[in-house]
């Protein structure tokens, strides 16, 4: 640790201002502040800057979107060799699954953060850590078998055109990681939805929907198991179908304080009422099926867990919050089952609502004005009385 | 008396100004804002989309002739239907010209030819430029603007045909004789032939043209 931190202090004078590798200064910032806790401490007011900052915070999230991960990987390999008709046993299937998601991970970190690094040193800012976790969510929301140069070209779309465009991380109005899958889904349609994209190395002739596909055919009979749909060995996207692990990811930041709780609990009842809502209706055999089936199935637990949560492009007041995710979980499964393109809404339903946060943030903020002003009328028409 | 003002020689660097600022510093689409429905709906090929840039120069500058012609002894109260007359009579005048020459691209463009008339280019400029200016400046705006509409357009539907399409002019790049990029695992960009995209680029246009000439972004 020592010999390291003496590295950085020695070569640090060549990029600061007048050093010869000025240009590469936030280059230099962003692996110096990524390997020590910056020692920066405020001057005036009464600021505390604790030791977590960004880059800690990101780091925290990751971690919680290990279990998805690892789950996912394994289950790469597991669809794999089941539909292959191949005995394998735990160690090939994660290797299986490496091979096919490392690649993916490693792609979608490196378009990324080089144009975040081209970003930040043409702008002269500090390189932002925000792409961390975008560069795991993008790989985490795709099917296994996705083209690399795919990946590129839409982490490139989503970094430049979802978060640059506005100024950078913390500027974006749209979550990054959905900005490039729904890049994805409009401009190479035949690669993220059907029934044979979602295990990898599939072979001849097979077709192998996803509990979501079937449903939107009306095949309600063809859903998996709950407890199959909750555990996720099925085929899905590679982070998305085991709800457990992505369960075990949501206690981890909730425990740790940065996922916010009104978010991911009002994007799971907004969810489960719209259910309840179309088992009312019944017009057909999706709105039939248990709403609790909605909760596991897809990308829902997924989006709502790490996409509505995303600290930035979600509603930042509290009471806003909740109208916020309660409108998620109501548009995801809304679109669901009447929108047959569509057979994922999640993804649709937390955009839209990236988009219309900002609107719900000034009515909060309006009607909480108002509340207030009426109080201060009514206290100064007593006091007058009085 | 009037000869004496029209000394003016008639390419001179006022005249050529009206000509040029429109097309980067004051470009109708990405500064002005103006005419972005049309250029969304015909840039999914290059073809349309030059027949349009060209009808609408056209339009454009010979209904500000008109209208600056008639300025004059057109009441002010009833202006603008004198200038939906005018700009009227100019599209069906290029509709079915290009109905006589052009068939098939006038069946392309469909409805697009006869809703130039509600292209905010053309009243914004009789509005603004025609209806108090001489007849060869208005001329000249009319140019101008109509250029600068169509390079957008142009760019827009060079970038959206080739990436969405693989193809320019209708002949395909990516799958020649020579090579085929479609068996390497290409696949054409389906989300730049959605409405969306044009959105998109002109923005990047609005992006790059805002980073290189700093006064024209907005102050607020």
């Amino acid at each position: 640790m020592n010999s390291l931190r003496n590295f950085l202090d020695k070569v640090k004078p060549a990029f600061q201002e007048g050093g010869k590798l000025q240009k590469l200064h936030s280059t230099f910032d962003a692996f110096e502040t990524f390997l020590f806790v910056p020692d920066k401490v405020t001057f005036k007011g009464s600021h505390i800057r604790d030791s977590i900052d960004m880059k800690r915070t990101m780091i925290l999230v990751i971690t919680a979107m290990l279990p998805a991960l690892l789950f996912g990987i394994w289950n790469v390999g597991f669809q794999h060799f089941k539909v292959n008709g191949i005995e394998a046993d735990f160690w090939m299937r994660v290797f299986y699954g490496l091979r096919t998601v490392l690649p993916v991970v490693v792609v979608s970190y490196i378009t990324g953060l080089a144009i975040e690094f081209v970003f930040a040193q043409i702008r002269k800012h500090e390189v932002n850590e925000g792409f961390l976790v975008s560069g795991m969510l993008i790989p985490l929301v795709l099917p296994p078998d996705i083209p690399l140069w795919m990946v590129a070209v839409a982490t490139a779309f989503a970094v430049i055109f979802g978060k640059e465009v506005f100024g950078g991380t913390g500027m974006n109005i749209l979550n990054p990681a959905l900005t490039a899958r729904a890049f994805l889904f409009f401009a190479y349609p035949a690669d993220m939805t059907g029934d044979k994209i979602w295990v990898s190395g599939t072979p001849d002739g097979f077709t192998g929907a996803t509990p979501l596909a079937e449903a939107a055919i009306g095949n309600t009979g063809n859903i998996p198991s709950v407890f199959d749909m909750f555990m996720g060995w099925i085929p899905g996207s590679i982070g998305e179908t085991s709800t457990l692990a992505i369960l075990l990811g949501a206690a981890f930041l909730l425990i740790t304080g940065i996922g916010s709780f009104r978010i991911m609990f009002s994007v799971f009842a907004g969810g489960y009422l719209m259910g309840l809502l179309f088992n009312l209706w019944g017009a057909n055999a999706y709105m039939e099926i248990p709403a609790y089936y909605h909760l596991v199935m897809g990308g829902f637990a997924f989006g709502a867990v790490f996409m509505a949560t995303d600290p930035v492009s979600a509603a930042q007041t509290p009471t806003g919050k909740w109208i916020y995710g309660l409108l998620i979980g109501i548009f995801a499964v809304l679109i669901r089952v009447l929108n047959p393109a569509y057979p994922e809404g999640m993804m649709l339903a937390i955009l839209f609502m990236n988009v219309a946060a900002p609107l719900i943030d000034h009515y909060v903020i309006e009607s909480n004005i108002k509340k207030r002003r009426r109080r201060a009328k009514k206290a100064a028409l007593l006091r007058q009385s009085v | 008396m009037d000869a004496l003002k029209e000394k003016e020689p008639m390419f001179s660097a006022k005249n050529m100004g009206l000509i040029k600022s429109p097309i980067i510093k004051d470009n109708p689409i990405t500064v002005q804002v103006l005419g972005i429905c049309s250029a969304l709906a015909v840039t999914v090929k290059l073809e349309p989309a030059i027949v349009m840039a060209i009808a609408v120069t056209v339009v454009t500058a010979f209904s500000n002739l008109v209208m600056s012609f008639i300025r004059n002894i057109t009441p002010s109260r009833i202006r603008i239907i004198v200038m939906l007359t005018v700009i009227a009579f100019m599209v069906i005048m290029v509709d079915q010209v290009l109905k006589a020459f052009l068939y098939d691209v006038s069946r392309q463009l469909s409805v697009f030819v006869g809703l130039i008339i509600t292209n905010c280019i053309l009243m914004g400029r009789l509005e603004a430029f025609a209806i108090s200016n001489k007849p060869w400046p208005s001329f000249l705006d009319g140019i101008g603007n109509g250029l600068g509409y169509s390079w957008i357009l142009v760019a827009v539907a060079l970038v959206r045909e080739v990436l969405g399409s693989g193809t320019f002019f209708g002949i395909k790049l990516f799958d020649t004789p020579w090579w085929n990029l479609y068996e390497l695992g290409y696949k054409d960009n389906g989300l730049m032939i959605l409405p969306p995209m044009a959105l998109i680029l002109v923005g990047v246009v609005i992006w790059v043209q805002r980073s290189r000439h700093r006064e024209l972004i907005e102050k607020n």
